[in-house]
């Protein structure tokens, strides 16, 4: 037998991956089963209730009762299944690739025993209003899980009310706001400042609940402008709303000054820690002086992201703030667990009941997995990760990691293919659909790219030493093309499991079909 | 603990040898001058306090379990809570389709790296869209309060005005959450509902109705389980004033009840969590939003809304975000509201909820829910000294419970039921103190006659 594992390295390298996307050229669902098919049945009405009450839709008035049945797909139970599998295959989770291309997400590894641990009926099967005494258990997990974020971040109390990162952020703009409400300065008060290179969520959560928004661009080196803050502060500055590291992956050395000029105008701050993966047990929001802080545990304490959450955005905040957190918050008297709702100047309610359990049960389980010791390896690894990536990635022909020249990174690199968009005509975004080809995710930027042709890599702690080659290795394998071949790079996608989509129906409201319904409506297509 | 070198399952380059040859490859000597930008004043000098872990997956599953074990589930104890969470059966293929590590782990790539996301988010949404008679739903946001209080802003935006106007009814918690969302300038008033029905007082939503509101929002059924049955008249005075009318309903009732649009609803909103999600200690929920397709309404979404589209393939679906351009994500501040991660996977596994349930199972489910609950406020009713009749408007799989006749209070009662093992109904007695000693009963189809019948003995037993 001829030697095969020879013929998969060139000059001692593996070979990349001749990969292809699943493509089961799947049709929409509607097109699927046949009439009169069932997925499930229903329990069925036992007699002597029907005796006993009659039709079922007795006393419904008439405008109330549905006449036509909803247009549903009518499919065998096999056949929803398979269906659903085949749209699995033909998406790409962090169980199937090397997922450092979605920079600012921190796509870890979410362990399995933690997913299974959460599809235990002791937590599944759990009605929130049930007595405290019958949940003793959850309780206990949130209560111990806000301990460990309580020295996490050097904060006092924390709510994991909030559904997501973007919902702690706008629960730590509506604290602000009700502490400003409660020292009658909120009409004074109606400036936030954050950073361009600080998430969206930050301008966009500050701007619904009334506040103008000030963003801050970096000095020259990448850095927050220390002087931009000094002229926008002013007695109209409600807070300061700020990443670090910035999505750029550069550290504000200068954030206690930031934070000391805010608190000297009379705002608070606030840490949006969405990277803090790199800086577990390193430093914390209370040391830096912040006054709010929240954590993304979809993404820093590894819960599985979902396709998009549920999630858990936990919010926290000093002494001074908390009587202003969403109710109820999770006590213990030294003998049993309880919720506490007797907060007088609390915000009310961000989201229904307490948050999303069984991601506080991941992350917690995540945390117990590791200890302090541990998530101090999550971040120097994760750190150590990125600067051995950004080493192999500059050294590629066309890229660069613009600003604090000869600095570190912590946790990402926002990179920039200026350079190779100059040589060759090929756009960040189309070295990401190339990249596609090979199995892997890229991520330009958020909008807009300060960053010019922008590509943002974050390897997080889960990936080794042989991934991140491999990674770096498909980069430079799609950036070598660009300068070689770049019409097919341009074309790409060619091993996905579609062709390239043609966008115009996205933006012309006379052609864009957000459902079937509209897409049958649109086309003059009849369904069977 | 022994000071030995740990390597860690799930941090891979945590091999000690691995770890020095990237430090030299990096050019370094030591992790340490990655965080050369962290001040020294500002670095943690000590280690955390954390408790100690457990490192074998072994001892950590025993630990948790440990912890889970101290609680008591709705399978081992019969339950009749609702109030915004429901149980309802789960059919087992919605939890093999949202377990698959494909979707479970997946988050925010592209269309070219998962299509089946985008395909199956666009299948939820155009089901929601069957279900609803409306042309646009979005890709699900947390839940269906942030639902509600979006929809009230949309509809701010969508008339150029600042007053909204919600049913009295509402729950409190959730009226906690649009009251804290729509500051702080957009004015709530609250309409009189009438104390037989429970509906809507329509006089007195005509005289509140004049040209500076931009909504009349309720919610059908209503938090306290009750049908509004004059929805066409509130959405007619509501558009004679060129005010929107925004209905906020239960996806499972709507295969027997029509769907808002039906009786002239412009926005409709709500929670999916009935739609195939355990209830999770309220870790199930997801909200809806749905509108028809035009494009002042569209514009006006913060959420994600994918759409379909032709391929360079003939015959090959593909999709993408239809508007990117009125998000946050484009625009920072300029867009509507913010988006972001919100409660996606639950989208997907309604999805699979309405696929396997059909035209028919949804039929048969609001039809068998409709008869079990009208059965169990029946028989509560026959107890001496409750009433179940405090309004007359035709209920859901909600009704209220009122104790006031057996001089006891719903605490009492609810600790007596417990000690049955059975959880009752949500005490209302503080949140709607004018209903005096009341509980809010939920049933659905997981419930049997003889649940049914087992609550109604308790019930006379600890009443007797």
């Amino acid at each position: 037998m001829k030697n095969i594992t020879a013929e998969r390295f060139t000059n001692g390298k593996p070979n990349l991956r001749r990969f292809h996307q699943a493509r089961w050229d799947e049709p929409v669902i509607f097109e699927l089963g046949q009439p009169g098919q069932r997925g499930i049945l229903v329990p069925e009405v036992e007699d002597e209730i029907k005796s006993q009450v009659g039709d079922a839709l007795a006393g419904i008035p008439d405008a109330l009762r549905r006449k036509s049945p909803p247009r549903l797909p009518e499919m065998s139970q096999p056949a929803v299944l398979r269906h659903y599998d085949h749209l699995s295959q033909e998406n790409l989770g962090v169980d199937f690739n090397i997922d450092i291309g979605q920079g600012t997400c921190t796509m870890k590894y979410s362990p399995k025993v933690n997913d299974q641990l959460a599809r235990m009926p002791e937590m599944t099967e759990l009605h929130p209003l049930q007595d405290e005494s019958t949940v003793q258990g959850i309780l206990e997990i949130m209560y111990r899980f806000e301990q460990i974020l309580k020295e996490i971040s050097g904060l006092d109390r924390f709510t994991l009310q909030p559904g997501a990162g973007s919902a702690a952020i706008y629960t730590n703009v509506s604290i602000i706001r009700a502490y400003h409400e409660s020292r009658g300065e909120s009409h004074q008060r109606d400036e936030i400042i954050t950073t361009i290179f600080s998430h969206p969520s930050d301008a966009a959560c500050a701007k619904v609940a009334g506040y103008k928004v000030i963003t801050l661009y970096p000095d020259a080196d990448g850095y927050p402008d220390l002087e931009a803050l000094k002229a926008a502060v002013s007695q109209r500055t409600a807070a300061l709303l700020i990443t670090n590291p910035e999505d750029t992956g550069i550290f504000n050395p200068k954030i206690a000054a930031f934070t000391r000029i805010v608190h000297e105008a009379g705002g608070l701050c606030s840490y949006d820690q969405a990277n803090a993966n790199g800086i577990l047990g390193i430093t914390r929001a209370r040391e830096a002086g912040f006054d709010l802080c929240h954590f993304n545990l979809h993404k820093t304490f590894s819960t599985p992201h979902g396709c998009g959450g549920p999630a858990v955005g936990a919010t926290g905040v000093t002494q001074e703030l908390a009587g202003f957190l969403p109710v109820p918050l999770v006590n213990f008297d030294g003998q049993r667990y309880f919720l506490n709702y007797d907060l007088p100047k609390s915000i009310g309610k961000i989201r229904p009941f307490y948050g999303v359990a069984p991601v506080v049960l991941k992350a917690y389980a995540w945390v117990m997995a590791l200890g302090a010791a541990g998530l101090r390896e999550v971040a120097e690894v994760a750190v150590l990760n990125n600067n051995y990536l950004m080493k192999k990635v500059t050294a590629i022909r066309g890229a660069s990691a613009p600003y604090a020249p000869g600095k570190r990174r912590v946790e990402q690199v926002r990179y920039s293919w200026q350079k190779l968009y100059e040589e060759t005509g090929v756009h960040s975004e189309e070295l990401g659909i190339r990249a596609a080809d090979f199995g892997v995710h890229y991520w330009t930027s958020h909008h807009p790219f300060v960053v010019p042709e922008p590509c943002t890599l974050e390897p997080t702690e889960s990936y080794s030493k042989e991934e991140l080659d491999e990674y770096a290795d498909i980069l430079e394998h799609v950036a070598e093309e660009a300068y070689t071949d770049p019409d097919l790079v341009k074309s790409a996608p060619h091993n996905s499991t579609v062709h390239t989509i043609d966008p115009h129906p996205f933006d012309d409201p006379q052609q864009w079909a957000i459902t079937w319904r509209a897409y049958l409506r649109k086309t003059g297509h009849k369904q069977r | 603990m022994t000071k030995k070198k740990i390597v860690y399952p799930f941090i891979p380059n945590s091999v000690p040898e691995v770890k020095e040859q990237m430090l030299r490859e990096a050019g370094a000597t030591s992790v340490e001058e990655f965080y050369a930008d962290v001040p020294k004043d500002l670095r943690l000098r000590k280690q955390m306090n954390l408790p100690a872990p457990f490192l074998s997956e072994y001892a950590l599953r025993r630990h948790v379990e440990g912890l889970l074990r101290k609680n008591r589930t709705t399978q081992q104890c019969l339950n009749f809570l609702g109030a915004g969470c429901y149980q309802h059966h789960v059919p087992a293929v919605c939890d093999e389709v949202n377990q698959r590590g494909e979707f479970l782990t997946a988050y925010a790539g592209e269309p070219y790296d998962d299509h089946g996301r985008f395909q199956a988010l666009f299948e939820y949404c155009s089901m929601m869209g069957e279900l609803l008679e409306m042309d646009v739903v979005n890709v699900p946001t947390y839940d269906g309060f942030q639902a509600s209080a979006t929809a009230l802003r949309m509809a701010c935006r969508i008339t150029g005005r600042t007053r909204v106007l919600l049913a009295a009814t509402l729950g409190r918690d959730k009226l906690s959450k649009i009251r804290d969302y729509l500051k702080p300038e957009i004015e709530i008033t609250f309409v009189e509902h009438d104390p037989k029905t429970s509906g809507t007082k329509l006089e007195h939503l005509e005289k509140l109705l004049t040209d500076d509101v931009a909504a009349i929002y309720f919610e059908n059924p209503s938090y306290l389980g009750y049908l509004e049955t004059q929805g066409a008249e509130i959405a007619e005075l509501a558009h004679k004033q060129g005010a929107l009318s925004v209905v906020s309903v239960d996806p499972i009732s709507l295969g027997v009840i029509n769907p808002p649009v039906r009786y002239g609803a412009d926005l409709v909103c709500g929670d999916i969590q009935p739609l195939g999600m355990h209830m999770q200690f309220g870790g199930g929920h997801a909200g809806f939003i749905a509108s028809a397709d035009e494009e002042k309404f569209v514009m006006q979404y913060p959420s994600r809304l994918f759409g379909i589209a032709p391929t360079r393939l003939p015959g090959e679906y593909g999709f993408g975000d239809v508007a990117y351009e009125r998000t946050s994500f484009a625009k920072r501040e300029e867009g509507n509201e913010w988006v972001g991660t919100a409660a996606a996977l639950w989208g997907i596994s309604a999805g699979v909820y309405l696929a396997l349930m059909g035209p028919q199972g949804m039929k048969e489910i609001g039809e068998g829910i409709l008869l079990r609950s009208r059965y169990a406020r029946q028989e509560i009713g026959k107890v001496r000294g409750v009433r179940t009749d405090l309004f007359t408007a035709p209920h859901f799989k909600e009704f209220v419970v009122n104790f006031d006749g057996s001089g006891k209070k719903v605490a009492d009662i609810n600790a007596a039921l417990l000690e049955r093992d059975i959880f009752g109904g949500k005490d209302l007695s503080r949140e709607f103190s004018w209903l005096g000693e009341s509980a809010l009963y939920c049933v659905t189809e997981v419930h049997t006659r003889e649940d049914i019948d087992r609550l109604v003995s308790a019930l006379e037993e600890v009443l007797a």
